[in-house]
Formats: structure tokens, sequence, C-alpha cells
């Protein structure tokens, strides 16, 4: 099964083509990353597949077919987005409430053990969190819902690096352990060195590279990821001149 | 720090068509969001409705001890009755008093104030992206959240407006002009403000202010707009539309019930039409002679009574239209019926929008 | 990709820099308020036009019905009529124009520091070279007096408008008068701006204190209600000391106060005279009750019958003479409030950590 199959994918605004073109399988069962230069159409692609947005060209679905947006498809993808929203003047007991009350599965007793491992406190409000406590406040939330999708929107980009290895920790234990498909953006490569499996590089728009990281790393005898995205952006980014 | 390991999740492959996600749960995901805007629009109209409590006794003290009061014509009672006028009169409350002009905006502010914030914070904040996100789906979500939050405000501002209706009472009670007491039409500056009208008023600025949110995606400039669309309409309805919800009576007795409703006055002649409203000043220079006649001894009324004797002495026929006050509850129930196909229309609309627009 | 090189710093380290000048703030503070400032344009602008509008017809009722002679006579009675029926259109608006003073302060004043605080952006603005303190003096300062500018020229339109309604003489041609002290609208050249003002000082504070817009806005509304309606009765009764006549004729113009009846040099009774009193010297007729005309005080009917046995019904008023001390008077409480109001808002944003 194919978590995200994306067809001729295309997302204008205004005039600018933020997305165009995208035609992707990423398989299930895998951490796929989505890396790219700021303004590549990661988010962009994000939102199209969880069905925030509605594309201008193509068709994409999910989890096997459903419809992007849809009920089936909101039931089995859970979504965290950049700047981890949460309603910053309610506590983390009205959040647990609150997507305990909004969806048709969610684990409470994971969710209040994990936040108590965490030591995030229940009765404080979101707002008043550090970033690292609100993002994984998001993550549990997103994970109790036991989705078979867990799609991330730049992550890491907020917190400090130790947090940064404990969120991605708990990102790969789900997907061990659970069998959760993960897709994430991030243009921080060196973390995605330990995590992914799967690569879809974007630039301008537009697709560059997708496949799985072993298989690209080969084919393009590159020893690192980093130094794959690099070389692969450096080679179809037209030189800024100064 | 060890990896929490979780039970596996029960096979739910054939999950496809999915039963959706009951509406009942979103009563307590409307009340946590949107608890501190309740409890606002909560203690002003409680504020509100103690304070009408006090204004209102003392003067249902007043009329009754007016209308109770025997032989009518004796000084006690013309005093009973002089003061209960003079309350009527000058009263803060009154049909054109400060306190009930200023009542009027009760339920655009609260309206507004809670109806803005539902989409345009979440829009503003950000917060959508978690919210639609979530197993409910989104216009389901708007869906449950308007709904909800517009029949808990018509159920509150209507039991304000039935304490309004209260306090007004003795301002119309019938049989007043026997006992010289003052009387106002029904259909005065409180007519908004009825059991009715109150939260039919209230729910159209709500569906507006949602409205607004969804279109302009931002709180305060929400509740700007809101204000401004409920002003224009209310200065309309009270201005144009209410006169006409059903036709007006016509009649050519000089005095209609005080209690009505006038919306106009004209006058014919040999029925054809003469003038409308007072005589212009050629036709009142040839009533010269008669009203000057009848100076010595003015009549009960005053001058209007004795310009409509002259007119008649001339051959003019005088019509007024009115609506009478027997005509209270069918408009209340017209305007309470438009003003909720209105909500319902904008609340409609909202849906649709979060339905289809991208975010 | 070529690294950028910058050019050598001339050496500016200054251990105490001239501060940024003040006139820099002025550009500042119209860019992020722009759109609120526009609204109040808007809002008083729609509103003046009306008021240009009404006031006209007013005016034109009024000069008919006074220079009609003589003054009993039929026709002039009915020009009196017709002014004295505007009123029932321009009575309500008189109310509604109070509302406005509140809504500009609270919607223009809230956001100038709340918005700050609640988007963040207080980070930007208060590590700037300007200086959180003076930055906010700068801005809500020169706000205030656009807003009292503003609202001045538009207070002196709302005189102009209701001016008819108050001017002397009115009584005695039987045209509808009242009180300038007590006309609806009281917010006139002095005090519509002066209440502007300080519901602007209210809304800054309250933002700098509650840190979120709208809850900020809701707070100053309360506040500014609570506060005219203690304005409105309980204070403004006192600003001088009433004027005290037992004649029967109080200046039709006058705003009454309170009234009380002595015999014999010690107080009777207050207000109206108690039954027993009616009863044993008035007589009334059966008598149509008054409508519409100048509002008589009750108590003029009963001092004719009471006097010959020795009532005395004394009033205290407040002339017509003393409005523009009045208008000064709440003018000044007001500005002295906001002046406070506005210092503190700025001491919580010098003291206060984020």
């Amino acid at each position: 099964m194919n978590v995200v199959e994306a067809s001729g994918l295309g997302k204008r605004y205004g005039r600018t083509w933020a997305l165009r073109e995208c035609t992707l399988e990423i398989p299930a069962g895998r951490v796929a990353a989505l890396v790219g230069p700021n303004g590549a159409g990661k988010s962009t692609l994000l939102n199209l597949s969880v069905g925030l947005t509605a594309p201008s060209a193509g068709a994409v679905t999910v989890l096997g077919g459903r419809r992007a947006g849809s009920p089936a498809a909101l039931d089995g993808i859970a979504f965290v987005a950049q700047d981890t929203p949460l309603y910053k003047n309610l506590t983390v007991s009205d959040m647990i409430y609150l997507t305990r009350a909004l969806n048709r599965r969610f684990d409470q007793p994971y969710a209040r053990t994990r936040l108590d491992e965490l030591g995030i406190p229940l009765k404080r409000k979101a707002g008043k969190l550090s970033g690292g406590q609100q993002a994984q406040l998001a993550l549990t939330l997103a994970l109790a819902r036991h989705p078979r999708l867990l799609v991330l929107d730049e992550p890491v980009a907020m917190l400090d690096p130790v947090a940064r290895h404990d969120f991605m920790a708990t990102v790969l234990a789900a997907a061990a352990d659970d069998g959760v498909s993960v897709l994430l953006s991030s243009h921080v490569l060196t973390e995605l060195e330990r995590v992914a499996d799967y690569l879809v590089l974007l630039s301008l728009g537009q697709v560059r590279l997708a496949g799985k990281v072993g298989d690209l790393l080969a084919a393009h005898g590159q020893a690192s990821l980093e130094e794959l995205a690099l070389t692969y952006l450096r080679e179809t980014t037209p030189e800024v001149t100064r | 720090m060890t990896a929490l390991t979780r039970p596996a999740r029960p096979n739910s492959a054939g999950d496809a068509a999915l039963r959706p996600v009951p509406w009942r749960r979103m009563a307590g995901v409307s009340w946590r969001q949107h608890r501190i805007a309740l409890a606002g629009a909560a203690v002003l109209l409680g504020a509100l409705a103690v304070w009408l409590w006090i204004m209102g006794t003392p003067l249902h003290h007043a009329y009754a001890a007016a209308i109770a009061c025997h032989p009518a014509s004796s000084a006690a009672c013309q005093g009973s009755i002089a003061n209960f006028n003079q309350s009527v009169e000058n009263h803060f409350m009154g049909s054109k008093g400060t306190g009930g002009v200023l009542l009027q905006v009760v339920p655009a502010l609260i309206g507004a104030f809670v109806g803005a914030p539902v989409l345009a914070r979440e829009l503003e904040t950000g917060t959508f992206r978690y919210a639609w996100t979530q197993g409910f789906g989104r216009w389901r979500w708007a869906l449950a959240k308007l709904v909800a939050l517009a029949l808990v405000l018509a159920a509150a501002t209507a039991a304000f407006g039935a304490l309004v209706s209260w306090y007004y009472q003795p301002y119309l009670g019938t049989g007043n002009p026997a006992l010289g007491l003052n009387e106002n039409s029904p259909f005065g500056d409180l007519f908004s403000l009825r059991e009715v009208t109150f939260p039919a008023w209230t729910v159209a600025s709500f569906a507006t202010a949602a409205l607004a949110g969804m279109l302009i995606r931002r709180v305060v400039p929400a509740i700007v707009a809101t204000l401004a669309a409920y002003a224009g309409l209310a200065f309309a309805t009270a201005g144009l539309l209410r006169e006409h919800y059903l036709t007006p009576l016509v009649t050519s007795s000089v005095s209609p019930p005080g209690t009505a409703w006038i919306i106009s006055q004209w006058s014919t002649l040999d029925g054809r039409f003469a003038f409308a409203g007072n005589p212009p000043t050629s036709i009142f220079n040839q009533l010269g002679p008669c009203l000057a006649a009848g100076n010595g001894k003015p009549l009960a009324g005053g001058f209007p009574q004795q310009l409509a004797q002259c007119l008649a002495q001339h051959g003019y026929t005088q019509w007024t239209s009115y609506q009478p006050a027997s005509r209270l509850w069918p408009f209340q129930w017209i305007e309470g019926g438009w003003l909720l196909a209105l909500s319902a229309l904008l609340i409609a609309a909202t849906i649709w929008l979060v339905h289809r627009r991208a975010a | 990709m070529t690294a950028l090189t910058m050019p050598a710093r001339p050496d500016e380290d200054d251990a105490s820099p001239r501060p940024v000048p003040w006139r820099r703030m002025a550009g500042v503070t119209w860019r992020q308020h722009r759109v609120a400032l526009g609204c109040v344009a808007a809002l008083l602008g729609a509103l003046a036009v009306w008021l240009w509008i009404a006031g006209t017809s007013v005016h034109h009722a009024w000069a008919a019905a006074t220079a009609c002679h003589p003054a009993a006579s039929p026709a002039c009675q009915d020009l009196a009529n017709t002014f004295n029926g505007t009123w029932d259109n321009m009575s309500i608006p008189a109310v509604l124009l109070q509302v406005v003073p509140a809504a500009i302060g609270a919607f223009v004043g809230a956001p100038v520091l709340a918005r700050e605080l609640e988007t963040g952006t207080f980070r930007f603005a208060w590590t700037q070279g300007f200086g959180r303190w003076r930055w906010a003096l700068a801005k809500l300062v020169p706000l205030a007096l656009v807003l009292a500018a503003a609202t001045a020229a538009f207070g002196a339109l709302v005189s102009w408008c209701y001016q008819p309604y108050a001017a002397t003489g009115n009584q005695a041609l039987g045209i509808y008068g009242n009180s300038p002290l007590v006309t609806v609208p009281s917010l006139r050249e002095v005090t519509f701006p002066a209440w502007t003002v300080a519901a602007f000082a209210t809304a800054a504070l309250a933002g700098m204190l509650i840190r979120r817009v709208v809850p900020a806005i809701v707070a100053t509304l309360a506040v500014y209600a609570g506060l005219a309606i203690a304005a409105a009765g309980l204070l403004r009764e006192h600003y001088l000391a009433p004027l005290v006549t037992s004649s029967a004729n109080v200046p039709g113009a006058a705003w009454l106060i309170s009234q009380w009846w002595t015999k014999g040099g010690r107080l009777a009774f207050a207000g109206n005279p108690p039954d027993s009193l009616l009863n044993q010297f008035c007589s009334f007729g059966p008598g149509p009750s008054s409508k519409g005309g100048a509002p008589a005080s009750p108590g003029q009917t009963f001092a004719q019958c009471l006097a010959p046995h020795g009532y005395t019904q004394w009033t205290s008023y407040q002339p017509a003479s003393r409005f523009w001390p009045f208008q000064w008077i709440e003018g000044g409480w007001l500005l002295a409030l906001s002046v406070l109001f506005i210092a503190v808002a700025i001491w919580l944003v010098q003291r206060r950590a984020a």
C-alpha cells in the first residue's frame, strides 16, 4: 500500500506555482523524509496530503486510495503542523480532552503516561510550555490517535539538540514498534540521516529525487544523505549571482 | 529514555466506510474553547437583569397603586397617576430613555464578541491546522459549534427578553387612557428587545460575526465589521421594514387608540388626496377664522383636536394608517422569522466556506 | 557563493549615544495603526454627514418656529409642533452617540500594547534603539492627540446639531426645550474628546495588564460604562454647588436637581406632596395627561394650592449659564484620569519584565 500517492499534483497561489507536476508513490511502513530548501514546496505538499488545501492540478490520495481530507483519510492520519499549533489558553488536559473528543480512536492512558514521563504538567496552559514541551505534547496527542500515517511539518526546527533527539527517538519507536508510517519534512539533513529510509527531494516546487535512501545513495555514488542532497540541489538550482 | 511500547492496534482495515464521530462530542469541545466568551455574556445579561429587576419593581408598584386607587378623580389618586406618568416620561429606561436605547446594542455586542472568534481565532492563530485535521471533519466541526453556540445564546437572550417585556408591561396597560395614565405603543423602541426579537437579533449578529470571521480571518476586524453590518440592518429594519410587515390599517377617526403605532397621516378633500401630515400654509390661512374662534375654549386634546375639527368643518377627511397594538405578537414572529432565516443562511454560507475554502 | 565582505564600521561605539529623535515615531505609529485610524475617520465621517443633514433640517424647523409671529396663533403653533416632532428622530441617535467615544477609544487603544504582547512582536519593538518607555510614550500621546482633535471637531458638530433643543427662550414659545446641561447628548465640544481619550487611556492600560486584545476591549467597555453611569448619575450634579431658589418660576433651561417643601422654616417633605396634604388642600378635576410640549414640573401645579397654606417650595438647580464651566470641569477630571492611566501604562512598560 502506498501511504501517499500523487499524480501530476500542483498547487498555485495567485500566479505562483508552489508545487508543480508532482508525481509520487510513498510506500507504507517507512519513515519518509521530505527535503528541500526554504520555499521548495514541502509545506504545500504536506498540506495537500492532509487535506488542509485543495490541489490546483492533479490529485493526491492517501492510505491506499482514500481522498485526501475525506473522513476516512482524516481518521487514519495524524498531523503536526509547523510551529505546533496548540490552543495557547487551554491546559494540557484540555488539549487531551479535545483530541479525544474529536477522534474515533484515542489512547488516553498512553497519552497520560507519556506526558508524565516527559514531565509535562497537566494543569499548565499550553502556551506556557517550553518549545520542546509543546512539540512533545503535539506529538503525544498525534500518536495517541493510533494513526496509520504520521505527518510532521518541520517538527524539530525549533528544538534544542536534546529535545530534538528525544523527539526523533519517539517517532522512530512508533514507526518501529507499531508500524506507523511517517512522513516528515525538514531541512536539517544531519538529523534525517539516522531516521529516514525513504527520501523525497523537492526544489522550486518540483520533485527532483524520490526513492529508498539506500538505492539513491548507491545510484548516485554518495556516502551520506547530506552530500546527496547538496550535490543534487546544487546541480539543479540555478546559481544565484551576486 | 525508554520508548513506550503500545498494544498492537486492532486491525481496522475495513474502515473505509466509517461511522462518523458522534455529534455530541462537540458539546464539550465548544464549551472548553468558548467558556470565557459565554461567561462574559452571562455576566453582562445577569448584571442587566438585576438592574431591570431593581428598576422595574417600583414601576410596577406605582402602576398598581395608580390603577387601584379609587375614586380616580380625587386629589390623592391624581397624585398617584401623576407620579406614574412622570416616571414614564422621564424614566431612564423609558421607550426613548437612555437606558432603553443603550440596551439595543447588547444583542450586537454579544453576537459579535461570541461569534467572531469561533472561526477567525482559529485562522488567525493557525490552530485550524490542528482542528481541521482531527477525525471529526471540518464542516461537521463548524456546524456543531455554530449551532450549539447559537442555541445557547438564543436561550439566554430569550429569557432576558421576557424580563424586558415584564418591565415594559405597565407602559402598555389597557385601560390606561380612561384613568389619564400615559400609554405607549408596544412598537416603540423596546420592540427589538422582547422575547422573540432579542434572541433573533442576537443570533443574527452571531451568524454575521461567524461569517465575517471566516471571510476576514482576523478577530478584531471581524468584530468591527459585524457591528457595522448590524447597525445598518437595525436602522433599516426600524426605519423601513418594520412598518410593512402587515398592511397597516387605515381609519378616518381622528384619534386611533393611543397604543397604536402611527405610520402616516394624510387628508383628502372630496375623495381626492389633499395633503399629507400637517396642512400647508395656504390651507392654514383658510382655517384661520375657525381656529381663532375656538381659542377661547380649548378642547380636550388641545391644538391637534382643534385643527382636526376645523379641517372637518371645511370638508377635509383625515386618514391615519397605523398598526394596532394587537399585532404585537404577529410582528414579533415575523421579525423573528426573517432574522432566523437570515441567520440560517449566514451560518450555511460560513460552513460552505469552511468546507470549500482551501486554507 | 562568495562571502560578502562589509566595509569596516566606523568607530561609532559611543558610551552615551544621543537618543533616537522623537519624531521618528510618527511614521512608525501611523504604519502600525493606520487601519484603526482609518476606520475611526470613516465612522466619524459617516456620522458627520448624517448629523449635517439632520441638523440642517432641525435648524430650519426651529428658525421657522421662532420667527413666526404672533406666537399663539395656530399657524405658529403648528410650526412649533413640527419642531417638537423632530425630536422623535433625533432622540435615539443622541443616545447612541454616547457609545461612540467608548468604541473609538477601546478599538484604537487596546491593540497598542496588547497586540504587541499577544503576538510577541514586543520582542522586536522593545529591543530597538528607541527604548521601550519612549516608544510607548511616543505612541500613546500622539494617538490620543489625534483622537482628541478629531472628536473635538465632531463634538462641535454634535453641539451645533442639537443646539436648537437647548436654546433659551424655547419655553416661552411653547417649543420643546431642555437644559443644555442634561440634553442628551451630554457629550459636546469638550466632553466628547475627553471621554474618547479616557476610553483610549483605559484601553491602553487594560491592554498592558491583560495582554490580550479582545479581553482588553471588553474590559474597557465595561469600565467605561461604569464610569459613564457614575458621572451621569452621581458626579455631574455636584460639579458646582447648586443654586437654591424659592421662586416658582425656575428658568426653563435650568437643570432641576431636587425639590423640597418647608413650612415655618422647617422641612416638611421632599419631592411630591403626600396624599394627605393633597386631599386636604388640593382638588383636581379629571383632565388629560400632559403630552408633548415642555415637560412641566408637577411641583408647579401643587405649589398653587399649597402656597396659601404656608408651604414654601424650594428648588435646587443648575442654571444653563453653567454649561461651559461644567464642560471644563468634566473635561478636566477626565483628562487627569487619562494622564494617570497612560502614565501607569508606560511605567508598566518600563518596569515589567516581558
